[in-house]
């Protein structure tokens, strides 16, 4: 296991290399000039030309990189360029919300697929499974964001059941913030719920058709017990591998959501700043999203080698 | 006299497939279905300028805020006072040329990576695979934004960040197509008798990966709308005055409490357009995957 880690390590190097010259170079070589949007209206050669060494543009582009990546791994990511902020400390100050957000878009999410997806497995070819299956299709075809206003529309200005946006810290007062998340998570989490779905659902139709469920059919053993003792859990190891990907996934999903609720967090944070175009933060925020999204990835890998010993750590 | 036989050899297999999809169309409902959805979609991006009642840009102050159903406004207007009908048909000019050409760009790309990384193998597949992994290490659309940002807002744009999304799926799907069918007989056999690689790729490898490139094809079609309504909805795809579905649904929620129609036409027709294209996909992968046909 340690060499297979170790392994695993070693071939994300050059991808993460690969992706720090990527997000390096995708905002370099963006049209515009950073000096420009700091000067404003002042724009002397001079002092266009006294930013461009501040900030080191007037070297090789290679050497930019290089400083670029040597501040980057040191925690330093740059400035806003128009709210002058660390951009590590504007980015952790909204993680939480989009945190929160993500989380519990992720338990709604799974709270309606396994129950659901057991059942449309249990029931193969049944009504209720052909409509759990049509509403796969359904919950991956409708933006999230539009069931973001639908829901605001329906829950909060017609029957005014749930705030519109507005967040609250869980740790502050934690009944009052999952109501306030409550309409953000579901928007963000339907789509996981039909993908998760559909993975429980597979899932366990193969793992139902396995010996050792008719061993215990056979047995004698009750249906709820074949059904959620034998076979559930391992039915989810294939959902385990889904899911981590969604929590890497959390800031792209957040980026929508966030900006139909006015959500403070990390995605509405890069909307503003592209519209802002402020390079160093979306910078921030993209390799971040790499990153975890990467982290992810390999975390997942790891839990399904741990969980299913079949897989071969070579 | 001596072309007879070539012709009706290369006549042959277009023939058998016209047969097959025939086949497929007639032994699976759902395909026929959700091609039947797919062309309906198309007629209506081709036939809009005929069947629009009103010009989807005409500005009528007198007229706006008229709520569905009013006279000579099917599905009202919105806040200029433009018809929303002929706003929402002339959107689907706007949604399925961008999947269509951002599809075009991944499996260009993608296909073409996986072409080359797949029959070639070695250091070509390490260095390709390393920069189709890279590509992947993005979210989708965190990638199509940031492309966006780099860019500049703007459908052109939008296409090409929707495309590059695009090319790691492809470019891993070819490859793996490419590494099981070079180990099978006939590829050998067609080697062994000196056909150059670029005939084995052309006429051999290519025609038997349509089946998985169509399902995918569809699939990521259904992914290219949803992207763009995505990136118009945050302002960065098209601009204003074009009638696209998420920039629609982007002005329409600014008045939600009184008109949410302005919202719900165009939040609809995206949906029903990308659930077409995913039902596609799925049905399609349902009826060409032989493990799935039992």
């Amino acid at each position: 296991m340690t060499v297979y880690i170790l392994r695993r390590l070693l071939l994300m190097l050059p991808v993460a290399f690969l992706v720090t010259v990527g997000v390096f170079l995708v905002i370099h070589l963006s049209p515009g000039d950073p000096a420009l949007i700091i000067l404003g209206e002042d724009r002397s050669p001079q002092a266009i030309a006294q930013i461009h060494q501040e900030l080191g543009l007037d070297k090789p582009l290679y050497v930019q990189y290089v400083i670029w990546l040597g501040h980057i791994v040191r925690g330093d990511w740059g400035r806003s360029i128009t709210t002058h902020q660390p951009v590590a400390i504007a980015i952790t100050e909204r993680l939480p919300a989009t945190f929160e957000l993500g989380v519990t878009a992720l338990a709604w999410s799974l709270l309606v697929a396994i129950p659901l997806g057991t059942i449309a497995a249990v029931r193969r070819g049944s009504v209720a499974d052909q409509l759990a299956s049509g509403v796969t299709v359904a919950g991956v075809s409708i933006p999230n964001f539009f069931i973001g206003i639908v829901l605001i529309f329906v829950l909060s200005v017609s029957l005014r059941l749930f705030p519109f946006g507005g967040y609250v810290p869980f740790f502050q007062d934690p009944l009052e913030s999952l109501h306030h998340v409550a309409l953000p998570a579901i928007a963000l989490g339907t789509a996981g719920a039909a993908i998760n779905m559909r993975f429980t659902r597979s899932s366990m139709i193969e793992v139902l058709s396995h010996d050792y469920i008719r061993t215990a059919w056979a047995k004698g053993a009750s249906w709820r017990r074949v059904v959620f003792v034998h076979a559930l859990k391992n039915a989810l190891i294939p959902v385990v591998t889904i899911v981590g990907l969604q929590i890497g996934g959390i800031i792209e999903g957040a980026v929508v959501t966030e900006t139909v609720f006015t959500w403070p967090g990390v995605g509405r944070l890069a909307v503003e700043s592209i519209f802002n175009r402020d390079y160093t933060v979306v910078q921030g925020i993209v390799l971040l999203a790499a990153f975890s999204y990467m982290s992810a990835n390999l975390l997942v890998d790891l839990v399904y080698a741990w969980l299913d010993p079949r897989i071969s750590y070579a | 006299m001596s072309n007879a036989p070539a012709i009706v050899a290369a006549q042959e297999p277009t023939v058998r497939a016209r047969v097959a999809l025939l086949e497929l169309v007639r032994t699976h409902r759902k395909v026929a279905a959700a091609i039947l959805l797919v062309v309906f979609l198309f007629l209506i991006a081709i036939l809009s300028p005929v069947i629009s009642p009103h010009d989807p840009l005409a500005v009528n102050a007198d007229n706006s805020y008229l709520p569905p159903l009013s006279p000579g406004h099917v599905l009202g207007t919105d806040e200029l006072g433009r018809d929303l009908l002929s706003r929402v048909l002339w959107g689907s000019r706007v949604s399925l040329p961008v999947a269509f050409v951002a599809v075009a760009v991944g499996l260009l790309g993608g296909g073409l990576i996986g072409l080359v990384s797949g029959y070639a193998g070695g250091i070509a597949d390490l260095l390709l695979m390393r920069l189709v992994d890279a590509l992947l290490a993005f979210p989708g659309l965190i990638l199509a934004i940031a492309v966006v940002a780099a860019l500049g807002p703007g459908l052109r744009n939008a296409m090409i960040a929707i495309g590059i999304v695009a090319i790691p799926v492809y470019a891993r799907l070819v490859r793996a197509v490419v590494l099981q069918l070079k180990q099978l007989d006939f590829v050998v056999a067609t080697r062994s008798l000196g056909a150059t690689p670029l005939r084995i790729i052309l006429r051999h490898l290519i025609p038997n990966m349509l089946n998985p490139v169509i399902v995918q094809v569809s699939l990521s079609a259904g992914f290219a709308i949803l992207a763009e309504a995505t990136l118009s909805f945050l302002g960065l795809g098209a601009q204003l005055p074009t009638p696209d579905w998420g920039q629609m649904i982007n002005s329409g929620a600014s008045f939600l409490s009184n008109d949410p129609w302005l919202a719900i036409v165009p939040g609809t027709a995206i949906s029903i357009t990308v659930y077409s294209f995913n039902l596609l996909g799925d049905s399609l992968r349902d009826a060409l995957d032989p493990r799935l046909r039992s």
